[in-house]
């Protein structure tokens, strides 16, 4: 195992150098001066005001000094000042990111528990009426868009039931209450989406668990179905569920990109697209950055318990 | 010596693989219900986005104040927006946006995936595990979150979501193409072309490009669907297609949500024209897959 874990780590390393170098070219191709765009939109700023940012902002640097300065502001937790705001990065990212985690940490709660059942009812029920309805659950949760979704979700809510979700994000340490009001159409919303992906895959593995030899001994031991589906087929079933699930780590973050849009909750994601529109490229490129950090990690984490899991694995 | 009758095609026939594989999707559409509606829903959208200029009724760009926010009546079976442009005019024409820039995307997208995955698939080594973790390095960006941080570093277009949206799918496509190509590798046929004396670029083009365009097909398929769903959110967030173009996602974002309570219909209709687009495209990626590469199913 130790091995495995060196060679894994030796390999998100490299992956982890090209992303920031990816994110870090991006943000430098940009047409003209991301300051220029930036003083052009707020209006007339002379010559020297201009050369006097670019200075402070370490612009006129050459690319691979930017560059290692932008690695070590990184690496200590320091990224520098949003353009726009002047706020310094880590003070926003301290107040976007609980959310985004709450968010994520619900929606992957509501998909999974949507998509297991209906993955395992979907199976044992193969091209029955249940069968079919769970599939096209899934398929529809796969082509409806997020925003459309959470759009209508609003609307209806604010029609049917004349319900609009507090205003004003509200921390789970103050209120519960009003916390999960806010949080929870939201995550329903990431959550049913999320839940696609791992629906098809509980059906298809389990489908093929309900046909292994022990499957079927225990079938003929005279155990209760329900102890077969759950006990015998599904515990071995979730193994390949769990790497889906690293898999959809990705949809799960680019999913709050939208939702906290749409919902107006104040995440990473609400950020990173108004830097975007704003062309606040300091904070562009460290959010992303970070997205990417957390996503190489995470799908580190989901490969070493595979490994952990599943002994063979190791060893190839 | 024996003959082979004219009118029989032989392996040896190009034209054989793409009968075979139409013969066989016919076979699955035929089979399978989801199939030929998602093969007919494609037809109808194809259909719509070619002759929007002859299908829809309206201009979609000519503003009719008089009758802003109207409910959907006969006249108007959609409704009309908050500066009275037909909203079933601007889905039809829509279609063509969204179709447009996913063919484009998924078309430059899947032919510089497979360059990459040929060439990494066919000589490995040091450039492979170069362009590998380069491929590895891209994917660990949310394809949404890179195509937002593409766009905001070029500027807010259809043309450039559309080249964001073609970068995002490269990885994934080498990937595949990578792995179909080291499989088909390994088959005795390529390497007595080897032994012959064949060069590589006739190896690649005549004994491993089509073993690998089947999947290839299918993951284009099923990418168009993605496509169309990236380039409507981001349209959606304000940097992808601009205004007045129609586009689904920025009607959704411009009128749709700024009118939600007063005019639902504003966000219902093109909302249902991109769930129906992507929906049509999966099933039949779904349907390729079954018809053509039953061992991609696995993977999907």
């Amino acid at each position: 195992m130790h091995r495995y874990v060196i060679r894994r780590l030796l390999l998100a390393f490299p992956v982890l150098a090209l992303s920031s170098l990816i994110v870090f070219g991006l943000m430098r191709v940009m047409p003209g001066d991301a300051l220029i765009a930036l003083m052009g939109e707020s209006g007339n700023v002379g010559e020297k005001e201009l050369a006097k940012l670019r200075k402070e902002l370490g612009l006129d640097k050459p690319y691979h000094e930017q560059y290692l300065i932008w690695l070590w502001q990184m690496v200590s937790l320091n990224p520098g000042d949003s353009i726009f705001t002047n706020e310094p990065i880590p003070v926003s990212l301290k107040k976007a990111i609980p959310v985004t985690l709450e968010l994520a940490a619900l929606a992957l709660i509501i998909g999974l528990v949507i998509a297991v059942p209906i993955g395992v009812l979907s199976a044992t029920r193969q091209d029955k009426p249940a069968d079919y309805v769970g599939r096209v659950v899934a398929v529809s949760g796969l082509s409806i868009p997020d925003f459309w979704l959470g759009t209508l979700v609003i609307t209806f809510a604010a029609i049917w039931v004349h319900w609009i979700p507090p205003i004003g994000y509200v921390s789970i340490w103050e209120s519960p209450s009003r916390n999960l009001q806010q949080f929870l159409l939201p995550a329903a919303v990431l959550g049913f989406r999320l839940s696609a992906a791992t629906m098809r895959m509980t059906r298809s593995t389990v489908l093929e668990t309900l046909r292994e030899d022990y499957v079927r001994t225990a079938w003929a031991k005279g155990l209760a179905g329900r102890i077969v589906v759950y006990k015998h087929a599904l515990k071995n079933a979730l193994i390949p569920v769990v790497t889906i699930i690293g898999g959809q780590l990705g949809v799960l973050l680019a999913g709050t990109f939208v939702v906290e849009q749409i919902f107006a909750l104040p995440g990473m994601g609400r950020l990173t697209v108004e830097a975007i529109l704003y062309r606040d490229y300091p904070v562009v490129q460290t959010n992303v950055m970070l997205v990417a950090a957390t996503l190489v990690t995470l799908n580190l984490l989901v490969d070493l318990t595979y490994a952990w899991l599943d002994p063979r694995i190791r060893y190839q | 010596m024996a003959t082979v009758p004219a009118h029989v095609v032989t392996f040896d026939d190009p034209r054989a693989a793409s009968i075979g594989r139409l013969q066989s999707l016919w076979r699955t559409i035929r089979r399978k219900p989801l199939g030929a509606a998602s093969a007919a829903l494609l037809t109808v959208i194809v259909l719509m986005a070619i002759f929007a200029d002859v299908l829809a009724p309206y201009d979609p760009l000519e503003p009719h104040p008089e009758i802003r926010l109207s409910a959907p009546s006969r006249a108007h079976p959609f409704g009309t927006d908050d500066i009275g442009r037909d909203v079933l005019s601007r889905i039809i024409h829509g279609a063509r946006i969204s179709l447009w820039v996913g063919l484009l995307a998924v078309g430059i997208g899947t032919a510089a995936g497979m360059l990459i995955g040929l060439v990494c698939g066919y000589w490995e080594g040091r450039l492979d595990l170069i362009m590998q973790r380069l491929m590895d390095a891209i994917q660990a960006i949310p394809g949404l979150v890179l195509a937002l941080a593409i766009v905001s570093v070029l500027k807010p277009s259809t043309t450039n979501a559309m080249l964001a949206i073609a970068i995002v799918i490269i990885p994934g496509n080498s990937r595949i193409v990578r792995g179909a190509v080291l499989s088909t590798k390994q088959n005795r046929y390529v390497e007595a072309a080897q032994a012959m004396g064949c060069r590589h670029p006739r190896i690649i083009a005549s004994h491993i490009l089509p073993n690998v365009t089947a999947p290839i097909l299918v993951i284009a398929s099923i990418w168009l669907g993605n496509a169309i769903l990236i380039e409507a959110t981001l349209s959606f967030l304000g940097v992808g297609t601009q205004p007045p173009t129609p586009s689904w996602g920025l009607m959704l974002s411009s009128t749709g949500r700024a009118f939600m309570e007063q005019a639902p219909w504003l966000a219902i209709f093109p909302g249902m024209a991109i769930s129906l687009a992507v929906l049509g495209f999966n099933l039949f990626g779904d349907t390729l897959r079954d018809a053509w590469d039953p061992k991609l199913r696995r993977r999907g």
